[in-house]
């Protein structure tokens, strides 16, 4: 039983950790707060839906959200958040108009029913997990988790880009001082980022399902991640998202009504002694 | 320095212009008073419920306005103290004073535990712990189900009786929200307020004259949920209904919202605001469901715009044209 709700943790914060990977890349290279990120998820899981639901591909289905969304990432930087570039607070302010915007569509395009995205055949079913039959979904969103961390980790260390991003964050105007458009490596951030979102939207929409107020239950949760992991660390996310997901989890055994309170706790205590997150630093 | 910050607070307007500013005064509150006469019911209550947003933000502005930290968890704390009241006197069969007073102190020790998490952080990160802070409040409205009623919320019985009638609740909320602006108008105006706005301009100037800026922060968000926690009581009178809704993110944004478009830093200018809003939801859903998409459509467009408000930004075009 026990193993079973460590592994209900874990799944779930695999999933988070997508989530919050691509809100915390955005946040700390561009030091824009994207609060349109849920709604983003919320679409990229419908599309998903849509898609997979008509084509029959589950594939098809996660490319597509992964298209969409970044399309729509692309959209709401150079369309919108470009007006606003410099005022921090403007651009977060701008991004919650935007996500009551993208919530409210949804609700017209797709209605308030729920949708639970379909899954292909081999992921169905449960499998032994050291000796626990649990579902084999779960176990291949914990997979892509653990593949997009290393992915993020090899592209952020590895990579030109990568090496173009960490020095973004460092310090933006020295890396374009030597002569490097860092606009095109926000932009490619920031879409990148968003397809995180839309991958999410489809995993989450499989085993969390898709609903008009999954956006902002997911925000919650990605804002607690960015909050103690530090802003712009892939790493915080990662320790984050674990640590979320077990609270989530075994709050909602311990205190089925209250399991929101008990991610509030440690979102608290880590305030009291860090208020920069656990891998933090001031800008 | 404290005579300096003192200098600034009187105002160096001549005395004809405070006569005709007090003269204004008197006439817009006759003009209040005298509303029930003219309106309809139904505009009545349109005009209560004018009165009890613009509270609500005017208390997010003496946050936003003076102490230059943006909240966004604003609309839980109204919403709590609307649910403490109406579960109050539902469960415990409390008149409405005592039911009222345990709103009121309910809002304001939630924003005590909010400001002691919130008040080390500013700007952006400010924004974003208050916004967790408020939905964590919104989710456990929606899944304690067997005492916020989840999703069906709860229906009071306030409206029986005295209230039945829409005139008197408007000249009680009239009063209050008088009573309030005036009190909120004397702290931010106070040598604390001062400090306040000094602490908007320069965190760091303020810290090194050695005004202790937690705490001025502390102090200024418990007593701006006090005030967000009076007109959530008002409203559960008003409304005699509570779901999350009223307690979700939409709220905080909507009590924001009005206090950016009538001008953040001018407390009056929150009525002006919460006009706009209020009636431009009843124009809007007179034509359509779509609310939300507006709301967050006109944030958007003021943010690009206008984001020293309406009133900021007729005034900027006014002086242009001159």
């Amino acid at each position: 039983m026990m193993l079973f709700q460590v592994l209900n943790g874990l799944t779930f914060a695999a999933l988070l950790f997508v989530v919050a990977a691509g809100f915390t890349l955005i946040f700390g290279l561009l030091r824009i707060v994207n609060l349109s990120h849920g709604a983003l998820y919320l679409f990229g899981g419908y599309i998903g839906f849509a898609v997979a639901v008509k084509t029959g591909s589950f594939i098809l289905g996660g490319a597509a959200a992964m298209v969409a969304v970044a399309l729509a990432g692309l959209v709401l930087d150079q369309g919108l958040l470009h007006f606003v570039k410099g005022y921090e607070l403007r651009q977060v302010l701008l991004t919650l108009g935007v996500a009551f915007v993208l919530n409210d569509l949804a609700l017209v395009i797709w209605g308030g029913d729920t949708f639970t995205v379909p899954t292909p055949e081999i992921l169905q079913g449960p499998m032994n997990v050291f000796g626990v039959f649990y579902p084999k979904f779960r176990m291949f969103v914990l997979l892509v988790g653990v593949i997009v961390f290393v992915g993020l980790w090899l592209l952020l260390h590895k990579t030109r880009l990568g090496a173009l991003i960490r020095a973004g964050v460092d310090d933006a105007e020295t890396v374009e001082a030597t002569g490097i458009n860092i606009r095109l490596v926000f932009l490619a951030t920031f879409m990148l980022g968003s397809a995180l979102a839309g991958l999410a939207g489809l995993l989450g929409g499989a085993f969390l399902t898709l609903y008009p107020s999954a956006d902002s239950e997911i925000l919650v949760f990605s804002l607690a991640v960015v909050i103690i992991g530090g802003r712009g660390s892939l790493e915080g996310a990662a320790i984050g998202s674990i640590l979320i997901g077990m609270l989530n989890t075994f709050g909602q055994v311990w205190f089925p009504e209250l399991a929101y309170f008990v991610i509030f706790g440690p979102m608290a205590l880590l305030l009291a002694f860090r208020p920069l997150g656990l891998f933090g630093r001031a800008a | 320095m404290t005579q300096a910050v003192n200098a600034l607070a009187r105002s160096d307007a001549p005395v004809g212009r405070s006569v005709g500013k007090f003269a204004a005064m008197t006439v817009v509150v006759v003009g209040l008073a005298i509303l029930p006469l003219l309106l309809s019911s139904y505009q009545l209550a349109l005009a209560t419920q004018i009165l009890i947003f613009a509270m609500l933000a005017m208390s997010v502005d003496v946050l936003a306005g003076y102490a230059g930290r943006t909240p966004l968890c604003h609309g839980a704390i109204f919403g709590a103290s609307t649910y403490v009241v109406i579960y109050a006197s539902n469960e415990y069969g409390l008149p409405l004073p005592p039911a009222l007073l345990l709103g009121v102190l309910a809002a304001t020790a939630l924003a005590t535990v909010f400001a002691l998490l919130a008040v080390r952080t500013a700007g952006v990160y400010f924004l974003l712990l208050t916004l967790a802070l408020g939905l964590v409040i919104w989710g456990v409205c929606l899944r304690w189900t067997h005492v916020t009623g989840g999703e069906n919320g709860l229906r009071g019985h306030l409206r029986e009786g005295l209230f039945a009638d829409i005139r008197l609740l408007y000249f009680v909320v009239l009063t209050v929200s008088l009573a309030t602006y005036w009190a909120m108008h004397r702290f931010v105006s106070s040598p604390f307020g001062l400090t306040l706005r000094g602490i908007k301009d320069s965190e760091s100037r303020m810290a090194s004259l050695g005004y202790n800026v937690p705490l001025h922060v502390f102090v200024a968000f418990t007593v701006s949920g006090f005030f967000a926690g009076i007109a959530g009581a008002l409203y559960a009178i008003f409304n005699n209904f509570v779901s999350p809704s009223t307690i979700a993110l939409a709220q905080s944004v909507q009590g924001l919202l009005m206090a950016i478009v009538g001008g953040v830093g001018t407390l009056l200018g929150s009525y002006v605001g919460a006009t706009v809003i209020i009636l431009l939801e009843q124009f809007v859903s007179a034509y359509t469901e779509r609310w939300l998409m507006v709301l967050g459509a006109v944030f958007v467009l003021i943010m690009i715009f206008a984001p020293e408000g309406i009133v900021g930004k007729i005034r900027a075009l006014a002086k242009r044209s001159n």
